[in-house]
């Protein structure tokens, strides 16, 4: 069983999403994501600035075995990545709803995070 | 419907990941593919690999005939030797890439691709002369791989059978664990050890008794994850990636299976004429300058010009970086030659190197 942290909001293509601030989002693979792929040994992170859809690839998450690809929760721009994963992509494998976070994305329509699937949603999806 | 080992409700039990593969349902990792990677190199590792095709050829004129179809020598082994090679269709393409047990002059036990069986014997039994049989012996036999340097020992524990004496690429018929078994000296991971034919019903006993006597020298199941990323440290093909109907054994660096001096053989002409071509592809070894990892299908440039292309790769569990199997032209494939692999777009220096990428102990400890 999987965890899925109850102050999150998540995705059909089992990214994670939580409010910071007004407008900002942090953004992340959950730990069924993690679990599925096998451990990540590299990561691929967006560019700064960069202007995303809602469901735009942003980046990718590799194990050994299979590339999988990231998808942004919602539209908006890339104001922070989590640089450290470039050295140490097992940050995703130890903590995937911490210190292996992804990205932050400033977000245009801040209701539309409210939209996202709550976690009892997203645990119907992963059962 | 995907075909199940007898094994499957251990992997099941275990908590194994299964994935479909060649039509079976197979363990693609237990505890993860990197450690289960550097235990079978560092100790040894057990693989379930009974979805392995079997096709026995027997009877009188068994040995020419096999010999017609592939293209090693099979008049260079004697009983209980092994030889590994491919055969070919009439273009020179590869029909599969198999394991020859002889077990008398008349009698010759096939280890071929899962995917693959079905399509092997229908293509020996169509080229077959009256009166030889070939049978597609598959559902008889399950097959464990154990391999690394601890491979020998652990064994040792459960065989009276003089492991020592079966040499590299021989096999013997005995008994582990109170049960007939072919018991060779092959494998698919760089590493000794041993790959071990039996009946299906005997099977998971004999996993379950490896596995707790390989515990205390740090023996661990392995998944066809690492099977598949010990293979490619070793650059061995696989079918599919790096040989198929399309793909020649002489681009993929198997000439050494091909023995010219042979009269005839299925393939030979096309494959004489491939080999005088000026047109010229190669397969070679590459290791990634960056962090990323090349991957089947990436294509190969120089200077922006597609040169060739993956056809598997992975991140290497003992070197720890990005390595890649690729086909290029033969011109640019010097070793120290820097190309760019086209990952998502970008251009990723990538370094043409000597193979295999890691050298293995491939003797008992």
């Amino acid at each position: 069983m999987s965890a899925i942290p109850q102050d999150l909001k998540y995705t059909e293509d089992h990214e994670w999403a939580k409010l910071e601030g007004s407008n900002t989002i942090r953004v992340g693979i959950t730990d069924f994501a993690k679990e599925s792929l096998g451990d990540v040994v590299f990561v691929e992170l967006p560019k700064l600035g960069r202007l995303l859809k809602a469901k735009e690839t942003f980046g990718v998450v590799e194990s050994i075995k299979a590339v999988s690809d990231l998808y942004s929760p919602l539209d908006g721009e890339v104001v922070e990545v989590n640089a450290a994963l470039q050295d140490n992509p097992g940050l995703i494998n130890a903590s995937p709803y911490g210190d292996g976070w992804i990205m932050k994305l400033k977000i245009k329509e801040p209701q539309d995070y409210q939209a996202l699937l709550t976690p009892e949603k997203y645990a119907q999806i992963t059962r | 419907m995907n075909k199940r080992t007898p094994l499957y409700p251990i992997h099941v039990s275990q908590n194994a990941k299964l994935i479909p593969f060649g039509g079976w349902e197979m363990p693609v990792q237990y505890s993860g593919i990197a450690e289960e990677h550097l235990a079978c190199r560092n100790a040894a590792g057990i693989f379930d690999v009974s979805h392995m095709g079997e096709i026995r050829i027997h009877g009188r004129g068994a040995a020419p005939f096999l010999n017609k179809i592939i293209t090693n020598d099979l008049s260079k082994i004697k009983d209980n030797q092994a030889v590994y090679t491919v055969m070919c269709n009439e273009n020179g393409g590869c029909v599969d890439d198999l394991i020859v047990h002889r077990i008398h002059s008349d009698d010759f036990l096939l280890c071929v691709n899962a995917s693959n069986a079905d399509k092997d014997f229908e293509w020996i039994t169509s080229q077959k002369p009256e009166g030889l049989h070939v049978d597609n012996v598959s559902a008889e036999y399950a097959q464990i791989a154990i391999q690394g340097p601890q491979a020998q020992h652990i064994l040792s524990q459960l065989t009276s059978v003089d492991l020592p004496s079966i040499q590299y690429y021989w096999f013997i018929q005995g008994i582990v664990l109170g049960k007939p078994m072919l018991i060779a000296r092959t494998g698919y991971t760089g590493e000794d050890g041993f790959e071990l034919y039996l009946c299906p019903s005997d099977a998971p006993a004999l996993w379950n008794t490896l596995l707790e006597a390989g515990k205390p020298r740090g023996l661990m199941p392995c998944g066809l994850g690492a099977r598949d990323t010990l293979r490619i440290e070793m650059k061995y093909p696989l079918y599919g990636h790096e040989i198929s109907e399309e793909l020649n054994p002489i681009h993929a660096g198997l000439g050494w299976v091909v023995h010219w001096d042979k009269t005839t053989f299925i393939g030979k002409d096309r494959l004489e004429q491939i080999k005088s071509s000026s047109q010229q592809k190669k397969l070679i070894g590459l290791k990634c300058l960056g962090k990323q990892i090349p991957r089947q299908s990436y294509e190969i440039q120089k200077n922006g010009e597609k040169i060739g292309f993956i056809t598997s790769g992975t991140l290497s569990p003992c070197l720890n970086h990005g390595i890649g199997i690729g086909y290029i032209e033969t011109v640019h494939s010097t070793i120290g030659s820097v190309i760019d692999v086209c990952i998502r777009g970008q251009n990723v220096p990538h370094e043409i190197v000597k193979t295999p990428f890691y050298k293995p102990l491939r003797r008992p400890l």
